[in-house]
């Protein structure tokens, strides 16, 4: 029976020296920029705040709310989801029509005043076996109490976007190789973008006792 | 996971769950390979600081990590100094002599210096130059820790063709960023959790730096630690405490360096005094440079650090404030802002008014100023202590040497 094997992830950060310094020169860089901005954007955030979840689930829409101080455009883009069945393409053009609607009800764009200007970047992921194994249910909770962070977010965010499996690596070992369809089903089922990576740990383990009847 | 050794593992319990482990395991990959990294000081100053710690780290992971300082003359080093300035904006005269020392002095330490590694990593502007000197095959990366975003357009012409030729620059901020044709990494800063400045430390040792100081109890205080110049703002925070005392009893303390070499400095440190002539719960400590365990312990003393700068590079006083569970109000300049997230581990602030109703708030509210100093400690473990430095450091080098 092959057994998860725990992979952690590096995220290398790459400056694109591109900025933009209000709405509608978002749009125009959003439109144009590498796919990989729009994914390190729309997502790494949750590597780097591993602990605590922000205000907002991505860059674009933190920004708009705290450095251009355009709440409704933060809030709007907050709500740009995310989801397996979903291209960067896809996302990208989700992101443009929210901001493009959003310049056309605005009577007219200011310059940023005193917030700083949104500065592009992409990154790069360094994977990192960890070593470590799990056989059963059991053994993936304990190593699951224990894995460093990027685990969380490799199995999760980069299997279901960047690699485009469809599922979180989690799910696809637990029902395809232990047969936990159901328990696969609902950790598959977790809205991943309202918890931190330590949020989601404790949300995983908790289905994953429950499971056991713990 | 075996450890392979006692000065990386001193950091398994301070640092995030798993960290150690990851760290072994990416540098595993890279046992037996070389890393050189030049700068032009070994005492004195963050990099040397950082160096110090680092490479020790580096060795015990297996990799052949090396250090080598350049050497030059008192013209060299008045024209990187001049550099150094120019880079971060300010006006600077600079003759064709010193255009041409700065590239004389760089052939001399390249050919002084073995520069032969599978990854060196150059640090700042002042041995740049020895980028001409690369080996086939192996990989540069230029390391820039200063405030570049808005260079003198005419030292920044002249580095540029440098820069140009390494394999990779890393910047501290993305605002830093340039118009490159190499890939530009960010690299953000960090602290070492074990060093006096961020150690535990004991209640016995916390005392003697009060009595030192004549600090007592009965009133918190609001401690800001920094040079005395006007970019950290001092004489914004005294006029942000002077609103609070209105409202309010507390002490604010202003610790620094001295600014024997800056006349601004000279100036704002008068200033500064003068305020504090005026009031008794003004304390003005002029700390030598080494006064590492004073800040420390003045630290966690503190009810809130404040770091009201009005410009800023990273500003890495406030991660110290944070790793020890103050709340910290910063200016929302530089890199305090990729350090306080608003609201959750900290506040920024951009007025005198703002920084004075967060003191205020924060006093009267204990409890809120005890869970954002909690978030703040959790967020710094994570994202400024030199665990989180040494991984990128080695996720940069899989990555040059193509071991992704």
């Amino acid at each position: 029976m092959p057994e998860f094997q725990f992979i952690g992830c590096i995220e290398i950060k790459e400056l694109l020296g591109q900025k933009a310094d209000n709405e509608a020169q978002l749009l125009e860089m959003i439109e144009d920029v590498h796919p990989d901005s729009i994914y390190y954007h729309m997502h790494s955030y949750f590597l780097r705040h591993v602990y605590l979840s922000g205000p907002f689930p991505n860059d674009f829409a933190n920004w708009a709310a705290i450095e251009l101080r355009d709440n409704v455009l933060g809030e709007k883009l907050a709500n740009v989801s995310v989801s397996p069945e979903k291209s960067l393409e896809d996302i990208r053009m989700d992101l443009v029509e929210t901001i493009d609607k959003h310049l056309s009800e605005m009577r007219f764009v200011a310059p940023i005043l005193r917030g700083s200007p949104f500065h592009f970047m992409k990154s790069q992921i360094v994977e990192v076996p960890l070593g470590t194994e799990a056989q059963d249910l059991s053994e993936f909770i304990q190593a699951l109490q224990d894995v460093h962070a990027s685990a969380l977010y490799y199995h999760i965010f980069e299997a279901r976007i960047r690699v485009r499996k469809g599922r979180n690596d989690f799910s696809i070992w637990l029902d395809d190789v232990l047969g936990y369809a159901q328990l696969a089903e609902g950790i598959e089922g977790i809205d991943f973008y309202m918890f931190s990576l330590e949020g989601l740990r404790l949300k995983i383990l908790d289905l994953c006792r429950q499971e056991l009847g713990e | 996971m075996k450890p392979l050794g006692t000065l990386l593992e001193a950091y398994r319990h301070i640092s995030p769950p798993g960290t150690l482990d990851l760290i072994y395991k990416l540098g595993e990959k890279l046992q037996g390979r070389s890393m050189l990294h030049v700068n032009s000081t070994k005492m004195g100053g963050g990099v040397a600081e950082m160096l110090h710690r680092l490479v020790p780290m580096f060795r015990e992971l297996g990799i052949e990590a090396r250090w080598e300082i350049i050497t030059g003359t008192p013209l060299f080093f008045k024209t990187t100094k001049s550099f150094h300035n120019a880079l971060q904006g300010d006006e600077a005269l600079l003759t064709d002599a010193m255009f041409e020392e700065y590239r004389r002095v760089n052939e001399d330490n390249a050919a002084r210096l073995d520069l032969s590694a599978d990854m060196v990593v150059i640090h700042d502007p002042q041995p740049a130059a020895l980028i001409g000197h690369k080996a086939e095959g192996k990989k540069w990366l230029w390391r820039c820790h200063i405030d570049i975003s808005r260079p003198l357009r005419k030292v920044w012409h002249f580095m540029k063709p440098y820069i140009s030729g390494y394999d990779g620059a890393i910047f501290s901020l993305p605002s830093f960023a340039q118009r490159l044709k190499i890939p530009q990494y960010l690299v953000y800063p960090s602290i070492d959790p074990l060093s006096d400045k961020n150690r535990e430390l004991e209640p016995e040792e916390i005392e003697a730096v009060k009595e030192e100081f004549d600090l007592t109890d009965d009133k918190p205080i609001i401690l800001q630690v920094s040079r005395f110049d006007k970019f950290k703002d001092p004489v914004g925070l005294i006029e942000a405490y002077k609103i609070v005392r209105t409202h309010q009893d507390c002490r604010l303390v202003l610790a620094g360096g001295g600014a024997s070499d800056d006349p601004e400095g000279e100036e704002v440190l008068a200033r500064v005094r003068e305020e504090a002539a005026k009031d008794e719960d003004i304390l003005v400590l002029d700390l030598p440079p080494d006064a590492n365990l004073a800040i420390n312990a003045l630290q966690r003393s503190a009810a809130i650090i404040v770091q009201k700068s009005v410009k800023e590079g990273f500003g890495l006083t406030v991660a110290e404030g944070m790793w020890k569970g103050k709340p910290v109000i910063g200016g929302a300049v530089g890199g305090i802002v990729a350090q306080i997230v608003y609201g959750l581990t900290g506040y920024t602030v951009n007025s005198i008014e703002g920084c004075a109703y967060r003191i205020r708030s924060l006093l009267n509210n204990p409890d809120m100023a005890r869970k954002l100093g909690e978030d703040a400690r959790e967020y710094t473990r994570k994202n400024f202590l030199i665990t989180r430095h040494l991984i990128d450091y080695l996720s940069l080098m899989s990555l040059m040497m193509g071991l992704r």
